[in-house]
């Protein structure tokens, strides 16, 4: 194997925005030696320290763990949330991913209820309240019950860590074409929809952040499945299935109002 | 009925009243085109077919309601989906790909649907509400397809019925909650059959009529 350095040469066409009330623009940068052994989010940092250096605003983007665990980082990269791999956050994306002479367009998630806070961050809390209305199970505090007290079929225990997978970084929202938050709050539905603690809130729960959801401004499902698609954790549109049933369930058949 | 109310206006609900409506016309669909078939037996048939239609009378005014009722309902609705859906993305991407998922169907689900609303007024315009004296529907029938602009207009729509059946028979059960991995790809594989079998099946009956008179 080659140890070789490999660089590669790119222009960043980069959304630059000083706050939620600026109008924005792209910022064209071009980057030379880009070592194609980083991550996309290094590539980032080494952009920052030139333009430090220069007595630039560097580009403000959001990460935390750039292991692809906790849904901090993210960015619309040439169309396609987290870039053009499949399966992978945007800190998981590598530079050997791209080509020499790259063009690569860098915007923020795009919607309504995502508002940019600065540049590439947005402010994603409307996924929290979503959480805050019921994606939560009620138990008294106190010692932790015996394990296999509750019997779970191994495949309910897999679909759910499945949905449970979701980091909630977002992608589904800014690559549904109508903005639509379905995937997210169906995994956050499924995930305990689906395991018997789950189940005594399970009506209230769907009600709630469904209600949540709408009222956040997050456009409707249209089964495009680009959600599936982008979403980095590679959560299935079954659980948006799901969520309908729990929902429809809840509102017409349930006695929860 | 607060709680009806609420369900069905909510993000779900509406998507629930499209799918239930959308699958009422898939219904209508099929009673339609296994009338026009009859069309293939020679023009008396397809005559008698529609004397035997409007000799049902009420029964008739009354699927004719419910048939508006649903169109109403499905029209309105996808309206207003369509509208609060563009308004969830106010500034859009400067650069935009589909990154798998999309197909040619589901992309274009609002304006086969507003292409299908035009057709429909055109086609009740055409054929039903015409004054009949004198004549039978076969000749009026007839008479339209000689034109080739008719024929190719009539072609065109059904493709974008077609396109439209194709991402709307999945997406019901999809939207109902009836997903099962065993009848999933059953559902997929007799949406595409369905939508192929509506666009073939009355497409090519002008085209069959034009050659024919
Ligand atoms: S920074 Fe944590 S998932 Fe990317």
């Amino acid at each position: 194997m080659t140890q070789g350095k490999h660089t590669i040469n790119l222009t960043l066409k980069v959304w630059r925005q000083n706050g939620p009330g600026d109008k924005g623009r792209f910022d064209t940068i071009p980057v030379r030696d880009v070592e194609t052994h980083m991550s996309f989010l290094e590539m980032l940092d080494w952009v920052n320290e030139t333009l430090t250096m220069e007595g630039k605003e560097p580009i403000a983007f959001d990460n935390d763990c750039r292991e692809g665990i906790c849904g901090m980082c993210g960015c619309v990269v040439d169309g396609v949330p987290h870039g053009p791999a499949k399966a992978m956050t945007l800190c998981q994306l590598h530079m050997r991913k791209f080509d020499d002479g790259d063009v690569i367009a860098i915007e923020p998630w795009r919607a309504r209820a995502f508002k940019v806070v600065k540049d590439l961050i947005v402010d994603r809390s409307a996924l929290d309240r979503i959480i805050q209305a019921g994606g939560y199970i009620s138990i008294n505090a106190g010692n932790a019950p015996e394990a296999n007290a509750v019997p779970i079929p191994m495949g309910m225990a897999e679909k759910a860590m499945d949905a449970a997978a979701c980091i909630g970084c977002g992608a589904c929202v800014a690559g549904c074409p109508n903005a639509s938050a379905m995937l997210f709050v169906s995994a956050k539905i499924s995930q305990l929809a689906l395991l018997p603690q789950g189940r005594p809130e399970a009506a209230q729960r769907a009600l709630k952040m469904v209600a949540t959801m709408d009222a956040e401004g997050f456009g409707n499902c249209s089964n495009h499945r680009v959600c599936e698609a982008v979403c980095p954790k590679s959560i299935s549109i079954v659980n948006i299935a799901r969520m309908n049933r729990e929902y429809i369930k809840a509102g017409l058949v349930s006695e929860v109002a | 009925m607060n709680w009806l109310m609420q369900t069905l206006s909510s993000s779900i609900g509406k998507k629930l009243l499209m799918a239930l409506t959308g699958l009422s016309f898939l219904g209508f669909l099929a009673a339609h085109l296994a009338g026009n078939l009859t069309i293939y037996a020679g023009p008396d048939a397809f005559n008698a077919y529609a004397d035997k239609l409007q000799s049902l009378g009420p029964v008739l005014r009354v699927a004719e309601a419910v048939l508006l009722t649903f169109f109403t309902i499905h029209v309105v609705t996808g309206v207003f989906l369509f509208l609060q859906n563009l308004a969830a993305r106010p500034a859009r991407y400067a650069v935009s790909r589909n990154p798998g998922g999309k197909t040619l169907g589901s992309a274009t689900m609002p304006y086969t649907g507003l292409l299908i609303l035009v057709f429909v007024v055109f086609h009740l315009l055409n054929f039903t509400f015409v004054d009949k004296t004198g004549t039978t529907v076969f000749q009026i029938v007839a008479a339209s397809f000689q034109n080739p602009v008719y024929v190719g207009l009539y072609v065109l729509a059904m493709v974008i019925v077609a396109l439209h059946v194709s991402h709307g028979f999945w997406s019901f059960f999809q939207t109902l909650g009836l997903n099962h991995p065993k009848y999933m790809p059953l559902v997929s594989g007799a949406g595409i059959i369905l939508s192929l079998v509506f666009g073939i099946g009355f497409g090519f009956l002008p085209i069959y009529i034009a050659f024919m008179a």
